[in-house]
């Protein structure tokens, strides 16, 4: 650069270097993440009449909210959506946190064996969970009867899958087998960090075992659990891949286990003889996008700015 | 200088390269037939490409359920393949409305087909055509010769007579009665509803009654198939509720069930898979002597992409798919997959040569739902799948299915 370049960039007030060092990643994600969002959010305001794409305003939204079959699967994909997270929520995380706080105990014997068999199941793609757990528990073939049989139990066994009553927690059941190794390894990061001084002057003060992990570990990791909770629900909802490979576009029996993201799919791109809709699609994209965004604005603005830090 | 003779050379070799491109048309069919795969390869593509041979083939087949999302975003997208196998009805003629397929109406041999057959694939005032007809599938019951013998039980003609067969099977508990479950739940509607339907709504007379206003789905014809699904619960295998399509075939090819409820489709699969004699029989009618009904349902057609690079070429083997000697290929190949142009085609597998001598003793049809009926929201198919393994499961009694689906139906139909 000339010298005299140079002393008129050093004297302008905008510092250049900035919006330079930002454009790629700022480029990458706008071409990527931003478009198509703003897109989708766009497309949902259409509707195709007669082969033209007409400005329809929010009716997509009154129809998918309001308006006879559309509504009521729209219900019932978020309600199944909800017992989904739920299900995480009460035996995902939990568990994941008990695993964490065994296998962080230092005197126990093959931890990292345990470690990556627990978290194993994370890292197989969802057609084979979906696959082989649909062997697992056929009422043909599978392994499920015949092992209940075995101890005296056959009588338990129902056909899980195909029943309405059971299908969805049977599928939330074999996501949170597959998922729980991440509560699990983010959980034993944050436990390991904790210094052994806090834990030692705790012992001094007579507090030891389980009240150890109850009031000095507990408080310590709960920003963590906070970040599980959150990832938990945004997996959720965004979920999809598992109930199609193990129940198809329909969600059977009887829509039990559509949630949002099967119905997303069944919508945008059609299904059998129902031909796709890409503005409704787009309409419960939309949808999905809000009810994401309110949930993660509740955690970050009501949870996560008042949980306690401590610095040690 | 020798840059510039290099320059040329290579420039000549560009060119004879793109003329030999040109010249050596290299076609792509899309379709949802995956188990046609070997066929394809081996014994259709090979007889077109001798007759053709600057015309190369190629089939790239999609999974079932997938190949209609598939296609139209492939279509959308400008990268589908430049022959389109159709789906009958809406799914293609949407396609045609949006201008994906082309009109196949001044091609010469769209004469070999009977109105009929055709109408799978028109506009529905019939004034264009866009796929040349494939193939149609029938229904019926697909049974094990040797478990109906062991057990002296003869062909049942009648419904008295077929569930008197079922009681036998069962009692003797050597066999699983009937091998279908409800987990995938079109095998209920398609295997179940609209193979023995009918025979209770009288073919293509209710069928059109049903899309004129005439008759509803409440009606005693629509309503009575589910009662008589609602009795074939009994004699499902153990946990048939999750119990999918494959299972079932396994289970019947496998000898462990005597009755398959099926459309033909299955032949070919079957006779690789069983290693007993099979026989086939046609949906049982009420009283001995009763007109009967089959479903008869015009399944593939194929159509051009109307964005295809080789309109030429792709016309050439819809004019030769659309000949004699590919439905022979076809109907010899693919038993079960019945030709549909006017002259008929000598089949030799005796299971497919059963099922379609019916067309002689009955009168045909096509499923109930597909013309037309399927357009709206909700989509009637779909919702028969539903309302069929409802019955099946008894969790609902077969009037209030057809309330159900006659107020789905009402909701974006006027007749």
């Amino acid at each position: 650069m000339a010298p005299g370049l140079l002393k008129i960039y050093m004297r302008s007030n905008i510092r250049w270097h900035i919006p330079i060092f930002l454009a790629p990643a700022v480029i990458v994600y706008t071409v990527v993440m931003i478009f198509p969002l703003f897109n989708t959010l766009r497309l949902a305001l259409y509707s195709r009449i007669d082969q033209e794409r007409v400005y329809v305003g929010l009716q997509n939204f009154q129809t998918l909210f309001g308006e006879g079959v559309w509504s009521e699967q729209f219900w019932n994909a978020l309600a199944n959506n909800l017992w989904f997270f739920i299900i995480h929520m009460l035996v995902q995380n939990p568990i994941g946190i008990a695993l964490a706080a065994i296998l962080s105990h230092p005197r126990l014997r093959f931890a990292a064996f345990y470690r990556s068999a627990i978290f194993i199941p994370t890292i197989l793609s969802f057609v084979i969970v979906g696959f082989a757990w649909k062997l697992i528990l056929s009422p043909i073939w599978g392994v499920a009867p015949s092992i209940l049989d075995a101890v005296g139990l056959k009588s338990w066994f129902a056909p899980w899958l195909g029943k309405e009553s059971y299908a969805l927690t049977t599928l939330a059941l074999i996501s949170v087998w597959q998922f729980v190794g991440i509560p699990m390894m983010l959980i034993y990061a944050a436990l390991l960090s904790i210094p052994e001084e806090v834990l030692e002057a705790a012992e001094i003060d007579g507090i030891t075992g389980f009240s150890s992990f109850w009031r000095i570990k507990l408080p310590l990791i709960l920003p963590s659990i906070g970040i599980i909770s959150i990832l938990t629900f945004v997996g959720n909802f965004n979920a999809f891949d598992l109930i199609y490979a193990a129940q198809g576009a329909l969600a059977g029996p009887n829509y039990s286990t559509d949630i949002l993201g099967t119905y997303l799919y069944r919508t945008f791109f059609g299904f059998q003889l129902q031909l796709g809709d890409p503005h409704m699609g787009a309409a419960i994209a939309s949808a999905m996008f809000a009810i994401i965004l309110i949930g993660v604005c509740i955690y970050l603005f009501g949870i996560q700015t008042r949980l306690r830090r401590y610095q040690y | 200088m020798i840059q510039k003779s290099l320059l040329a050379a290579l420039v000549g070799v560009a060119l004879t390269t793109s003329t030999a491109w040109a010249e050596d048309a290299t076609l792509i069919i899309e379709s949802w037939r995956n188990d046609d795969l070997a066929l394809w390869q081996e014994k259709i593509i090979p007889a077109f490409e001798a007759q053709h041979p600057n015309i190369k083939v190629k089939f790239t087949p999609s999974a079932p359920t997938e190949y209609n999302a598939a296609l139209n975003a492939k279509l959308e997208a400008g990268s589908a393949g430049d022959l389109i196998t159709c789906r009958p009805f809406d799914a293609s003629l949407a396609l045609f409305e949006a201008g994906h397929l082309s009109d196949l109406d001044d091609m010469e041999s769209m004469g070999n087909f009977s109105d009929v057959a055709k109408s799978a694939w028109q506009t529905d005032d019939g004034s264009a055509s866009f796929c040349v007809p494939m193939a149609s599938v029938i229904h019926g019951f697909i049974y094990n010769k040797d478990a109906f013998n062991e057990l002296g039980i003869e062909v049942p003609a009648t419904e008295a007579e077929f569930f008197a067969a079922l009681d036998k099977i069962k009692e003797d508990g050597n066999y699983l009665p009937m091998a279908m479950g409800t987990n995938d739940q079109w095998e209920a509607a398609t295997m179940g509803y609209n193979n023995i339907g009918p025979n209770y709504w009288k073919g293509e007379e209710g069928r059109l009654a049903l899309i004129s206003g005439k008759q509803k789905l409440t009606d005693e014809g629509w309503t009575a198939p589910y009662a008589t699904l609602a009795k074939w619960g009994d004699y499902l295998g153990d946990g048939y509720e999750a119990q999918t399509y494959p299972d079932s075939q396994n289970l019947f090819t496998l000898g462990r069930a005597a009755i398959y409820p099926a459309g033909s489709w299955e032949i070919s699969g079957f006779n690789t898979q069983a290693d007993f004699e099979m026989g086939a029989f046609k949906p049982p009618v009420q009283n001995a002597g009763d007109t009967c009904y089959i479903s008869d349902h015009t399944d593939i057609g194929i159509g051009m992409n109307a964005a295809s690079e080789n309109p030429e070429a792709a016309k050439a083997f819809l004019t030769w798919a659309a000949g004699p000697d590919f439905a022979s290929i076809f109907g010899n190949a693919l038993p079960g997959f019945f030709p549909l142009s006017e002259k008929p085609v000598d089949l030799e597998d005796p299971l497919a040569k059963e099922f379609v001598s019916w067309r002689g003793e009955c009168e045909s049809t096509i499923r109930s739902t597909y013309q037309i009926l399927s357009r709206g929201t909700p989509n009637l198919e779909n919702d028969t799948w539903g309302a069929s393994v409802a019955a099946i499961k008894g969790t609902s009694s077969p009037e209030e299915l057809g309330k159900k689906l006659q107020e789905g139906l009402d909701s974006w139909y006027k007749p």
